[in-house]
């Protein structure tokens, strides 16, 4: 059968199964987990993060062999590499904090220099004996070959108790996300949320070390959530778009990656939920470009309408043929350019509010507010009833549109 | 920098001219006494040794030039800032231990208005204290968010997204969030900066409904024309205390002079009919 | 140690010294303009560029690497420029969909072309290759004056000598606009300074650099070299052209001890082989700004930043 339905149902072997699921949960995981850094705008501390493993990978592999052992427990290497991610952020932290440099250069620097250090313990290893570092170049890019029931296990506990810990404080983190000076003010500990945001990133930045690398993993957090971002305007929806983004991503790409030899599967999965970012930028319903295109040819048309019913409240000749189409179109004027009863109707509650928004523009000062007349918006959309009875009662009495 | 609950009366406080003031003994009364707080950055004081005591329910506003410490002063008073040193206490506690009396209104810059969050959402964040993290948002919270929205003339925008609301809306919707807690005390920073008339007249009449229902309101205000209409007690901050007290004996010529550095124009003080300007 | 260090060492550590210089010059400003992180972005997406430029030359050389690795970065900042006005995304989270994307797919067309011909592997690519970059024609101190020797010197340094030149003679013409713009870029751009370009050549230079010392340092740790002797050095002055002189003594001291470490280090301490000069290159300095944010004479904030509120 086709290579590729065979792995999307899982037949393509046990090895490719176990890989397209642990996949989708890092992915669902991944996703979900990353929100809360992308609305607090501080997205790239997972590469940080990710990058700060490294160096714990190596140590924990160097103390694993003095003390014995074979250097490759998976659980061994996860915790150094949690430890050395865990300084890194202090570090972050403590820079931003204590010294005039940016939040921005002091997770560059600790990302470069971890790395580095990581780096130098990877050519310790490999002098070491070189048949024993086979394998933790896997953590830089990923390894899905030789993937073992227990590394999916890993993924799967590790990625559950990070969903749910976001899930449980996300009152907390969208707070101090949304309006972190607020949140002080009521009591949360600021500093503490934001160290369990970027601690739950870490969890997971680990958990994926295995299948799709520090470098890859970055991309698992911060895309589907920024992807997410475009379909909902509720802060509590993004987490599970973000999760079901990265889940399909993870699952999908494991399946392509599975279905073709030398396709490696972290960079696949990347570039799917890169896929469906592009996607979403451009036809999301609200936030996407053709949408926002859509908009502005109705808006445009809007413009037209309102100048044709303002032509005919002030009894002027319309000239424009498109305006002219548009109108007969709606119904509002006859062929031979006169206005019909609706069209009088119209035309006359456009002049009045045509007058009150020149008092709103007086009142108030903000031109993204008054910039949203096109004609076609109610007032009542943009204004309270306050405010309108308010300009209305600088406008005075209604005044009627002269007709035949 | 904490003083034991049980004594009531704090030893007195050296202000930098050398003169003795006594600080202010924190009464259950007060709905905020500060003593002695001062925040500085990198060794310049923003605010230095400054105490407060606003009194119950009434309309407080603090006032002094740009950059003099006013903003300070209320967020280092919240712990929103770290403080040098001092205490705050909320109706005779400390406020650690009082969070749940005090409503904040912040300043509406420091936030991000295309986060996605819709009006509704963000009124109902002035309840999760009250519901923890677990707990479900009930329908009688619900209904409360509603009718805060209701209170500042909002309810019909509740499930717009915040970024598409003109300024003074937005303004509107923090009260709300304020105003869903529940507090006896309502901070607020610079509420009508920035702001449509109708928007000022929508918060000073929810604001005087608060005062009519016993509550505390102290406000940083920047306007000083409209100190006398809105405020019942003043207090003029220029980094340290300059004054405090009823507005009608403390909104003077020659505190106004003092507080600002004597940048007042004579004229501007008569059209502020200040109390003693000539 | 006369003909072994020239033979081994001089070569490595001239290009590693030249490298460094040239990813802190521009690092200066990256930092200046809170924009060390897209730092972060060109270390990722020279390796798609590189790989490319591979791809449609077929053959490793200097300038279509350069161009590729350019032209990546040119792509990238476009893409993130693109992302953050269509999609109303912040800055951080646009460089990271773009860099991640464009990182899986060098990887990807790397996994699947055929490189056995030249040494594009991942793990050089990341890693760098400084130690294999020796001389083995010379044959001491003199032969720095033997053409013939001269001849074999591996072309690395001289492409990264080329490289550092023509960033330092960047900086030097534009210091005057350098200065104004980043302290105040209103009013740069009211005296007529084309700030925009501007930042887009400070990129597009950082970029460049960054290829150029893709051969030393390998791409990932190059952000290394972007900040780390900038931001210590940041901390040692007030002063803007302190600032650079700083950055580059530390970039050169980064550089030398970072390799004589990683060459000779393990060899004090008993072992035999060398270990990667790339990483002991950022390791030193990364102690060296750790020494700087502790004992800088300007480490400390002044001003009321926004780091002072939560």
């Amino acid at each position: 059968m086709n290579p590729f339905l065979d792995a999307l149902f899982l037949q393509a072997g046990y090895n490719a199964a176990l890989v397209a699921i642990g996949a989708a949960l890092l992915g669902f995981s991944a996703g979900s987990s990353g929100t809360f850094l992308f609305l607090r705008k501080r997205a790239l501390v997972c590469d940080a993060v990710a990058h700060a493993t490294l160096p714990g990978v190596g140590i924990a592999f160097i103390v694993m062999v003095s003390l014995g052992g074979d250097g490759r427990s998976l659980i061994g290497l996860l915790l150094g590499s949690a430890i050395t991610a865990w300084v890194g952020l202090f570090l972050i932290e403590w820079i931003a904090r204590h010294t005039r440099l940016a939040e921005d250069a002091a997770i560059g620097a600790v990302l470069g220099v971890f790395f580095g250090v990581g780096i130098v313990l990877l050519t310790i290893i490999q002098s070491m004996s070189s048949g024993r570092q086979a394998g933790l170049e896997g953590f830089l890019l990923g390894s899905t070959a030789g993937m073992l029931f227990q590394d999916a296990f890993v993924i799967a506990i590790g990625g559950s108790l990070a969903v749910l810990a976001t899930w449980l404080m996300r009152r907390p983190m969208t707070l101090v996300a949304f309006d972190s000076e607020y949140a002080a003010a009521i009591g949360y500990d600021v500093r503490r949320v934001d160290l369990l945001m970027m601690g739950i990133v870490m969890g997971v930045t680990v958990i994926g070390l295995k299948l799709v690398g520090l470098i890859l993993i970055v991309a698992m957090l911060i895309i589907p959530a920024v992807t997410a971002r475009f379909w909902t305007e509720r802060s509590g929806n993004v987490i599970w778009i973000a999760g079901a983004i990265g889940g399909a991503s993870g699952y999908l790409g494991a399946v392509i990656s599975a279905s073709a030899p030398a396709l490696p599967t972290g960079p696949i999965i990347v570039l799917v939920a890169a896929g469906c970012f592009v996607f979403s930028l451009l036809f999301a319903p609200v936030r996407g470009v053709l949408a926002a295109v859509i908009r502005h040819r109705r808006f445009q048309a809007r413009v037209h309408r309102r100048q044709g019913l303002l032509a005919l409240a002030a009894q002027h000749p319309i000239r424009e043929a498109y305006t002219l189409r548009l109108l007969r179109h709606e119904g509002l004027v006859r062929a031979d350019g006169v206005p019909t009863k609706t069209g009088r109707a119209q035309a006359a509650k456009i002049a009045r509010d045509e007058r009150r928004w020149d008092i709103a523009r007086q009142v108030h000062q903000d031109v993204g507010l008054t910039g949203r007349y096109d004609g076609l918006t109610p007032i009542e959309d943009v204004f309270t009833h306050d405010e309108i009875a308010d300009f209305d009662r600088r406008l005075g009495r209604p005044v009627a549109v002269g007709g035949e | 920098m904490k003083t034991s609950m049980t004594s009531m009366q704090q030893p007195t406080v050296a202000a930098q001219d050398g003169r003795v003031t006594p600080s202010a003994a924190p009464s259950s009364d007060s709905p905020l006494t500060v003593s002695g707080v001062t925040v500085s950055y990198s060794e310049k004081p923003a605010v230095f040794s400054v105490d407060a005591t606003f009194p119950p329910n009434a309309m407080s506003a603090i006032i002094g030039p740009n950059g003099a410490g006013k903003s300070t002063l209320l967020k280092a008073a919240l712990g929103v800032i770290p403080r040098l040193s001092g205490d705050v206490h909320v109706f005779g506690r400390p406020i650690e231990q009082a969070r749940e009396r005090i409503a904040y209104v912040p300043q509406r810059a420091s936030v991000d208005w295309d986060f996605p969050t819709t009006v509704i959402d963000v009124v109902q964040m002035g309840l999760y204290r009250q519901v923890g993290l677990l707990g479900r948002l009930s329908g009688q919270m619900k209904t409360r968010a509603l009718n805060c929205l209701e209170r500042v003339g909002m309810v019909d925008f509740a499930q717009r997204q915040i970024g598409q609301l003109s300024g003074g809306q937005q303004q509107r919707v923090f009260l709300a969030r304020a105003l869903a807690q529940d507090a006896d005390l309502y901070l607020l920073d610079e509420p009508f900066a920035g702001v449509d008339a109708a928007t000022e007249r929508a918060i000073v009449d929810v604001l005087q409904l608060l005062k009519a229902e016993g509550k505390a309101v102290v406000a940083v205000h920047h306007d000083l024309s409209t100190v006398r209409n809105y405020f019942d007690h003043v207090f003029l901050i220029n980094v340290r205390r300059m004054a405090e007290g009823p507005v009608s004996t403390t909104f003077t010529t020659e505190n106004l002079q003092a507080t600002y550095g004597g940048r007042l124009a004579a004229t501007h003080l008569d059209e502020l009919s200040v109390a003693g300007a000539v | 140690m006369g003909a072994n260090f020239v033979q081994f060492s001089l070569t490595p550590i001239l290009i590693g010294v030249l490298s460094a210089i040239a990813c802190a010059l521009p690092g200066n400003f990256l930092i200046l303009r809170r924009q060390a992180l897209i730092g972060d972005a060109i270390s990722h997406v020279v390796l798609p560029g590189i790989v490319v430029a591979f791809l449609i030359t077929g053959a490793i050389s200097a300038i279509p690497m350069l161009l590729g690795a350019a032209g990546a970065a040119v792509v990238a900042v476009v893409l993130i420029e693109a992302i953050k006005r269509l999609g109303k995304i912040e800055p951080g989270a646009a460089m990271g969909v773009v860099f991640t994307s464009m990182f899986a797919a060098g990887v990807l067309i790397l996994e699947r072309t055929d490189t056995s011909k030249v040494h594009i592997d991942v793990e050089h690519a990341l890693m760098g290759n400084l130690e294999s970059l020796i001389w083995l024609r010379a044959e001491g101190w003199h032969s720095l004056l033997d053409p013939a020797a001269l001849a074999a010197l591996p072309h690395e340094l001289f492409r990264i000598a080329i490289v550092c030149s023509i960033v330092v003679a960047l900086t030097v013409i534009f210091w005057r606009w350098l200065k104004i713009a980043t302290f105040d870029e209103g009013f740069a751009q009211a005296l007529g300074i084309p700030t925009s370009a501007l930042g887009f050549g400070i990129v597009v230079t950082a970029a460049v650099a960054a290829v150029a010392a893709f051969d030393a340092v390998g791409s990932i740790i190059v952000i290394a070299m972007f900040i780390c002797p900038p931001a210590a050095a940041r901390l040692m002055t007030n002063s803007l052209k302190h600032q650079i002189w700083w950055s580059v003594v530390f970039a050169t001291l980064s550089a030398i001890f970072g390799y004589i470490f990683a060459g000779y280090g393990p060899l004090w301490l008993g072992a035999s082989n060398a270990v990667s000069a790339a990483g002991m290159i950022a390791a030193v300095s990364g102690i060296i700004l750790g020494t700087a944010c502790l004992f800088g004479p300007h480490r400390s904030r002044v001003g009321i930043g926004k780091e002072t509120t939560v």
